[in-house]
């Protein structure tokens, strides 16, 4: 993920991939390539020699957002203080089911 | 935080079993370490195929043939996940590339010794990519998460390499005697450079204080190598083939398999260039080079192309 200039070896995309119907795309690694076609081609013959995948998304890696290690804690302490939105947190009259 | 606490950090970090990822903050030194082993792995994979590919043309048969063009194509893919894990420390694959053709990069110098009769592609799936299953288990265990995930997948797909070139040997060590002649010159060739692959005896090697503290490597060179070698007499044994190695005995007590002693010098003379086919991989990796290049210039063309036509409908 390093500068995403355009040498001769084309721009750098990330690769997810959904190993089978149902299940989410997962991030697999990354692939050269001047275009998304391109991208995609190299993406089945690096990452599904064996039928790894049903669907591929390719994914120019400089269009990708993230949160940082340093600013990880304070982006998600909001979360932290908020026991109620777990179900562990009320208390169920002894008896009652399906709750 | 200045950088002592951040180190401290780093090494709690790691000592819980955690894994580095691309982002986030490590010590310089880690990340050099990983950026030149990494590196050096995807190196060893794309130069390993040339070795085998000498073979491709010339195999007995098209099931042999099939095989190992899907084991030289993997290789490939082995490099491509290692060049990728690589850059997500900031290093370009177009510099590594660059460092591996003018020479200054280091490969796994097992790749400069030459395939001289097919028994050699037997060998080196089962010899080469069984030590490299024991050492890549061993990396998968490892503290930098792409990396890590990389060798996870190579795992996977080793097993396949390392059986089929046992099926080889096997073949060959129980048909003709000749046959069988054949499969032993090639198991005396690549056993002690498959042993020497492992890299240099922890009494010399440095860097592995700190590669063991940070979890770049998990187990010492010895350990890994002797893995290897108790899993690998045995299935020598079981094909009716000899280790060269006269002092190899069996130790009742320790349950392991004792080698005689290891010819270093040889292996740090391949290391600095001077092995039979040094020269002749590097050259083969220029010409490719050169002669894909007229492929990655064509493909740029069409994107750019295809980008402007985009602009103009627009
Ligand atoms: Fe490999
Ligand atoms: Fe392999």
């Amino acid at each position: 993920m390093s500068d995403n200039t355009e040498n001769d070896q084309g721009k750098l995309w990330e690769v997810f991939i959904q190993s089978k119907p149902g299940i989410p795309h997962k991030h697999a690694g990354s692939v050269h390539a001047h275009d998304a076609e391109m991208a995609l081609a190299g993406a089945r013959d690096v990452y599904t020699r064996r039928r790894e995948g049903t669907s591929i998304w390719v994914v120019p890696s400089e269009m990708i957002t993230a949160t940082t290690e340093q600013d990880a804690d304070s982006f998600f302490d909001p979360a932290d203080d908020k026991a109620y939105r777990h179900p562990t947190f009320y208390t169920i009259p002894e008896g009652v089911k399906y709750l | 935080m200045d950088t002592a606490e951040r180190e401290k950090k780093f090494q709690e970090k790691i000592d819980s079993g955690l894994k580095v990822e691309a982002k986030e903050w490590m010590p310089e030194n880690y990340r050099k370490q990983l950026t030149r082993m990494i590196s050096q792995h995807a190196h060893s994979e794309i130069v390993g195929m040339l070795p085998e590919g000498n073979w491709i043309t010339r195999a007995p048969s098209l099931r042999r043939k099939a095989v190992l063009l899907a084991k030289v194509q993997d290789e490939a893919g082995h490099g491509l996940y290692l060049y990728s894990a690589a850059e997500t420390l900031g290093i370009d694959r177009k510099t590594m590339i660059d460092q591996l053709l003018s020479g200054r990069a280091k490969y796994s110098s097992i790749f400069n010794y030459p395939t001289l009769s097919w028994a050699d592609i037997g060998a080196i799936g089962w010899l080469v990519d069984g030590a490299a299953i024991v050492n890549q288990t061993m990396l998968a265990r490892g503290s930098y998460g792409p990396y890590s995930r990389a060798m996870v997948r190579i795992c996977k797909e080793e097993s396949f390499h390392n059986r089929q070139g046992y099926e080889i040997m096997y073949h060959l060590a129980n048909g003709t005697p000749e046959q069988k002649a054949m499969a032993q010159d090639a198991l005396n060739r690549w056993w002690w450079p498959s042993i020497q692959m492992l890299g240099p005896s922890d009494a010399q090697s440095k860097n592995s204080e700190e590669t063991m503290r940070w979890k770049i490597k998990v187990e010492s060179n010895d350990t890994v190598r002797q893995r290897f070698i108790d899993r690998t007499v045995p299935q020598a044994h079981a094909a009716g083939l000899t280790i060269p190695d006269p002092d190899l005995k069996f130790n009742e007590e320790t349950g392991h398999w004792e080698i005689g002693e290891i010819e270093w010098t040889e292996f740090y003379r391949v290391i600095k260039g001077h092995g039979p086919c040094n020269r002749k991989r590097l050259k083969a990796r220029q010409e490719a080079e050169r002669e894909g290049r007229w492929v990655r210039e064509a493909a740029a063309a069409y994107a750019a192309k295809q980008r402007a036509r985009a602009v103009q409908a627009a």
